[in-house]
């Protein structure tokens, strides 16, 4: 771990090593660099190389990297197996409207706990950091009462209603960090101008905080999208299921094969990945935001 | 932060506006403030306090969601101490936990190094370093039932290829744990981005004046990068701590708890006994245990390593 010399800048390092060790641990690192990308890297080739072979091909030892024959019907056969047409515009609609909870809520109370003064705020900021710490498995049974009493069970209702209270601690601790950073001075020019604070809020923090409003957003999606837990215990009908479970239930079914659970796998993953490339500097800038530097 | 408002609004010829515009520029923020942080507290008693209420009341309960439930004293309580499936799950969430979090922390704040290097095109080393974190938890468990399966799965290819034997990574109860573990290590992407934010925010001046101190490579390590880097290291390793205790969906999915209970992680148990035992009144006493191991564990962190971590400006 002695690599680490110096924060990487934007610049490439051209400098000829000083000495012998220097020229081994520089050697060493790009040979780790390449060694572990492969390693992170080779899953997936495998899922989706397992996942364009034919039943024959995929027990078959030693195995082909290259599928012979490639058979992409794997991807037809197994989103057609189940209703993926339909699982997949129901997890749009709860992703979705878990964003649209997310930006107005968190973004509201932060814009409270960055911005106002007044008494009790550091009580309130405290639970907030407490709840960022406490599991949803410790929830999981009581908030299962709380819906089945409300009737809510088999409906949307449970994934989407808490998420426009609050919108999580972790989106409201973020938001709060973020708004920090923006001169109160165009604030104040505002409320010299007569704004209210709803409009300062409204007209003036939310257009400035878009890059970490976009980071909240894709953190949302995202787990909304891989979530499980949440849609395997309120959701019943299956033609209420999101993503997740409806490929959950693919591997319960003992009738359904390996190629079409890979073919699967990969259809629901590769959605992700696009999102991640559009997207990825906003993960980076997520945690940068956050404040957790040394 | 006063607000000077010229003409008279529709609004403020309203009898709340003249009474909130009466109040002192104290009250009004006051007002204000817990105003914007009202969903917040709304939906703390809403999604905390009330479950926890319902839950400690279904302590004493027998319910099993179908007929009423009904009271039964501190019935649910003693059956803590006879429930040797239990015990079990315990061993096997608290062992998970050991042997996971520290090979996580470490092999994080390793490739979190690796990726802070000056090398051309560290950005696609960044990105690829990252996409196991993102894969949806669904696939990944099919995925590594794949990767695992003693027959035709990739890992047994490179073990038999390497001379060793065809490990039943799934089947034995001796390997499923280290198959967990490696699974779990092969997701460490988020600890992995907060390290290499510390990383990247520690001032370069201070290698600088470590080298005319003539420090060497282990020196700046032990004596500059974990020291400044230890508020992160703690914190990801209450994070890594915390996300151990919560395995759920790799255990169902690819081992169902199985062989012999030795992938029944306490959560899983949790969600068994409750949606598939029915025994919600005993369920909810296990999440209070878990709420209570959890946060004893904590503080016990918070006791031993949080006092040692060493933070540039105290109070900030």
């Amino acid at each position: 771990m002695g690599f680490v010399d110096a924060p990487a800048g934007a610049y490439v390092d051209k400098t000829p090593p000083k000495t012998r060790t220097d020229a081994i641990f520089k050697y060493l690192n790009i040979f780790l660099l390449w060694f572990f990308a492969i390693v992170m890297i080779l899953p997936f080739l495998w899922l989706v190389s397992s996942s364009l072979k034919t039943q024959n091909a995929i027990f078959q030892y030693p195995p082909d990297f290259i599928p012979n024959p490639m058979v992409p019907e794997n991807y037809i056969n197994a989103l057609t197996y189940k209703p993926f047409g339909q699982y997949f515009l129901n997890t749009i609609f709860v992703a979705g409207m878990n964003v649209l909870a997310v930006v107005l809520s968190s973004s509201f109370c932060a814009y409270g706990f960055a911005r106002i003064r007044f008494p009790g705020r550091d009580f309130w900021f405290g639970i907030v950091l407490a709840t960022l710490f406490l599991p949803y498995a410790i929830l999981l049974v009581p908030s299962f009462i709380i819906f089945t009493r409300l009737g809510w069970v088999d409906t949307f209702l449970p994934l989407v209603v808490p998420q426009f209270f609050g919108g999580g601690a972790f989106n409201i601790f973020l938001m709060r960090q973020f708004f920090r950073t923006i001169p109160e001075e165009i604030a104040d020019a505002a409320r010299i101008d007569g704004c209210s604070e709803f409009g300062v809020y409204w007209r003036i923090m939310m257009p400035l905080s878009k890059p970490a409003l976009i980071t909240i957003s894709i953190f949302t999606f995202l787990f909304a999208w891989n979530d499980l837990i949440g849609p395997l215990t309120y959701l019943r009908s299956p033609e209420n299921f999101t993503i997740a479970v409806g490929l959950a239930s693919f591997r319960s079914q003992t009738d359904i094969s390996w190629d079409l659970q890979l073919a699967a796998s990969s259809a629901v993953t590769v959605p992700v990945i696009i999102l991640f490339f559009l997207a990825q500097r906003y993960f980076i800038q997520g945690v940068v935001m956050t404040g957790l530097k040394g | 932060m006063t607000s000077v408002t010229k003409q008279k609004s529709f609004f403020e010829s309203l009898a709340f506006f003249r009474w909130y515009n009466g109040l002192s520029l104290k009250r009004r923020r006051m007002i204000l403030g817990y105003m914007f942080i009202m969903p917040f507290i709304l939906g703390f008693i809403f999604w905390f306090l009330i479950p926890a209420v319902v839950a400690a009341n279904l302590t004493l309960q027998k319910w099993n969601l179908i007929t009423p439930p009904r009271y039964v004293g501190f019935e649910n309580f003693e059956s803590l101490f006879s429930d040797e499936i239990l015990g079990q799950s315990l061993k096997v969430t608290f062992l998970f936990s050991a042997i996971s979090v520290p090979l996580g922390l470490a092999f994080a704040f390793f490739l979190a190094s690796l990726i802070n290097s000056k090398v051309r095109g560290i950005a696609i080393f960044r990105t690829i370093y990252f996409l196991p974190s993102i894969v949806p938890a669904v696939a990944n468990a099919i995925l590594w039932a794949w990767l695992f399966n003693t027959e035709f799965g990739l890992i047994n290819f490179f073990v038999r290829a390497l001379g060793g034997p065809k490990i039943a990574w799934l089947q034995d109860p001796n390997w499923v744990m280290f198959a967990f573990v490696i699974l779990t290590i092969w997701g460490v992407g988020n600890s992995m981005i907060i390290f290499l934010a510390g990383l990247q925010g520690i001032p370069e001046i201070y290698y600088e004046a470590a080298d005319i101190d003539g420090a060497g490579r282990w020196a700046k390590l032990w004596y500059i990068t974990l020291p400044v880097m230890s508020p992160v290291i703690f914190f990801n390793l209450v994070i890594g701590f915390i996300n151990s205790f919560q395995v759920f969906v790799s255990a169902l999915l690819i081992t169902n708890g199985g062989p012999q209970n030795s992938t029944l992680f306490l959560v899983l148990y949790i969600y068994r006994t409750a949606f598939q035992s029915g025994k919600m009144g005993y369920a909810a006493v296990l999440s209070w245990l878990l709420f209570f191991i959890l946060m004893g564990m904590s503080l016990l962190v918070f006791r031993y390593i949080g006092s040692r971590v060493y933070y540039e400006n105290p109070g900030d």
